[in-house]
């Protein structure tokens, strides 16, 4: 049986303006992956994502989720995209303002037509699923940062999304928060089924949770690398990939 | 030729011989005068050296200043193909040196430089974008608010009643106190002047018609564009900065639904009611001076006061405060959502939120003092 494929990107080249971070790009997530798009720091990761979860356009080339091409939809099209899709920001990007149940709710009440009391049921429900159990009413300033990841994931799941996006999802945590994070990603993928796209370049995360991955490389501004990052350490395409996934050590 | 440059205080001697120089480093070299080292050395590079070594037996402490020079005569020998042998400095300098010269270190960056008719184009460019966002704003914002008015808006109620807490009881005290101030001082100018004349009363109509007609809107719009339209664009750059408003819009949550409107119409509503107070404020520090300072008779200045007032005045500063309301609200959002991703983004943000606020609020006066002549108001 073939993999359904959740997204399929052709041709796409990200940048700003004349300035280009990357050309050419083509790869393809299936569903079910947990798929870690991986490079140095300024090779364009975070810029990818933010084309992928439609925040900029592409300079070039489409990027197809679900059977849509985002750079060409319809703002309709795209927002329709936008609800089967969770995000979890570097910093969690929880709403100061609101408490950690209110931040999960908003979603709820934007997009579904559930009463009050279910939708409040529900921000629980996902705030113990990240671990958070009875932390509904505090605010992101009275939590840590592994915390506010978690509740940020939390909101990520809100809707039951297909697809959750990571953007460093173990920046500024410590060995052990980084590691209950990945092992929580994992959780989701399997029990719930969710295509999981991670930008990273922690190296344990990439190969405790990767089963497929790119590379990319700010020099060449291409796609050095694909494959499951364990496989890629064994067998590497090149010395850059090697030197990435060994810690710089080179062969 | 043999030339010797002596820097006994810091142990550096520049040794130059058949253009071959040696520069020699003993005992402890510390915080020396690297940049005149340094320039002798560029100054004999330009005069056919063909080899720099270094001798460092007996060198014992050093510091950065002593890097600084071997970073920079290595930099002028690779400048002028100079050999430069290195074997005779410690290790750890050479090591340090390695490192610094090492080029997979570097960061990849575009370093060309623009010429002044590119930059003039650059700058035509951002200008057409700046103008391209501004009305892309308005019209979502306008839309926000027709979405409002159909009762389709998803504005929290809740933020609604933030901003207006914010922007109306909180903002009380401070403009009870300017606008006394402002009309204290209008009298006491006023005063002084009419006094010569001996028409000291007028200063109640001065004062009363002043306040109402449009000092009291601008004394409210200048502090709430440096109390409130500020601290929108602050809490939204930080937001901005904090990769919130990416995720309101990944939630497919208009900004300026959720953001702006309880903004915007928290200073609309506010705005006029702080303007009449500004008004009575005003008002009375013109009688404080009146009745204290000038002697005028307590029921006299009042009846003067009450004379000069008119409803046309008063309905004119109360547009003028509804105005200001809207410009300094949509100027602090704009800074905010437009801010950049740092902290000093957010400073800038702030500036041009307060800087935007005020002159569009003396633009629109003008415009607004313009149509009230050709009116006849």
């Amino acid at each position: 049986m073939t993999e359904k494929v959740k997204i399929d990107v052709r041709n796409l080249t990200v940048g700003y303006g004349d300035y280009v971070l990357l050309h050419d790009a083509e790869y393809q997530v299936k569903q079910g992956d947990v798929f870690i798009i991986m490079g140095g720091s300024g090779c364009g990761k975070s810029s990818m994502l933010r084309v992928l979860t439609g925040l900029i356009p592409p300079l070039k080339g489409s990027v197809v989720i679900d059977g849509t091409d985002i750079a060409n939809a319809s703002m309709e099209e795209v927002q329709k995209i936008r609800t089967k899709s969770g995000i979890l920001y570097q910093s969690g990007a929880l709403f100061s303002s609101m408490t950690l149940a209110e931040n999960i709710m908003l979603p709820l009440q934007q997009y579904t037509d559930y009463s009050p009391a279910t939708i409040r049921e529900l921000a629980s429900l996902k705030l113990a699923l990240v671990g958070l159990t009875g932390f509904d009413d505090f605010y992101p300033s009275e939590i840590s940062g592994g915390m506010k990841k978690r509740a940020g994931l939390a909101r990520a799941l809100a809707l039951d999304p297909d697809i959750v996006y990571f953007d460093e999802p173990s920046a500024g945590l410590d060995p052990i928060s980084s590691h209950n994070l990945d092992d929580l990603i994992l959780e989701i993928n399997q029990s719930l089924g969710t295509t999981i796209v991670v930008v990273t370049h922690e190296l344990a995360s990439i190969f405790a949770i990767g089963n497929n991955s790119i590379f990319l490389d700010a020099e060449t501004k291409t796609i050095l690398a694909r494959g499951n990052p364990k496989e890629l350490l064994k067998n590497p395409p090149n010395e850059a990939v090697y030197k990435f996934l060994t810690r710089g050590e080179g062969k | 030729m043999l030339t010797v440059l002596k820097h006994q205080k810091n142990n550096v001697q520049v040794v130059v011989q058949n253009n071959a120089a040696k520069i020699i480093l003993s005992g402890d070299v510390l915080e020396c005068d690297s940049d005149n080292i340094v320039q002798q050395v560029q100054k004999f590079s330009a005069e056919n050296l063909k080899s720099i070594s270094f001798e460092a037996q007996t060198l014992e402490k050093w510091d950065s200043s002593l890097l600084v020079i071997l970073y920079e005569t290595l930099r002028v020998a690779q400048a002028n193909g100079i050999n430069v042998n290195m074997s005779d400095l410690p290790q750890n300098l050479q090591d340090l040196m390695k490192l610094a010269f090492a080029d997979d270190r570097k960061p990849t960056h575009d370093d060309s430089q623009f010429s002044w008719l590119e930059s003039l184009g650059k700058k035509i460019i951002d200008l057409w974008e700046t103008i391209s966002q501004v009305c892309k704003f308005l019209g979502k914002t306008t839309v926000s608010v027709g979405k409002f008015l159909s009762g389709q808006s998803i504005m929290r109620g809740v933020d609604f009643y933030s901003a207006l807490n914010d922007c109306g009881p909180k903002a009380l005290a401070i403009v009870s106190l300017i606008s006394f101030l402002v009309g204290l001082i209008l009298a006491f100018v006023g005063a002084v002047q009419l006094q010569t004349f001996g028409a000291q009363i007028y200063v109640a109509s001065l004062v009363t018609i002043g306040m109402c007609r449009i000092m009291g809107a601008i004394m409210v719009g200048i502090i709430m564009a440096g109390r409130t339209g500020s601290s929108y664009a602050a809490t939204i750059g930080t937001m901005q900065v904090n990769e919130e408003l990416d995720a309101l819009q990944t939630m497919g949550m208009p900004a300026t639904d959720f953001l702006v409107l309880p903004r915007l119409l928290a200073l609309v509503l506010a705005m006029p009611i702080l303007t009449m107070l500004s008004d009575i404020m005003g008002m009375i520090g013109g009688a404080f001076i009146g009745v204290f300072m000038m002697q005028i008779p307590y029921q006299e200045y009042w009846k003067y006061a009450f004379d000069a007032f008119t409803l046309k005045n008063f309905l004119v500063g109360i547009f003028h405060g509804f105005c200001f309301g809207i410009i300094i609200a949509l100027c602090g959002c704009y800074s905010g959502l437009h801010c950049g991703r740092n902290a000093d983004s957010v400073g800038l943000a702030t500036t041009k939120s307060v800087v935007c606020a005020i002159v569009w609020m003396i633009v629109v006066t003008g415009i607004i003092t313009i149509i009230c002549q050709e009116l006849g108001l």
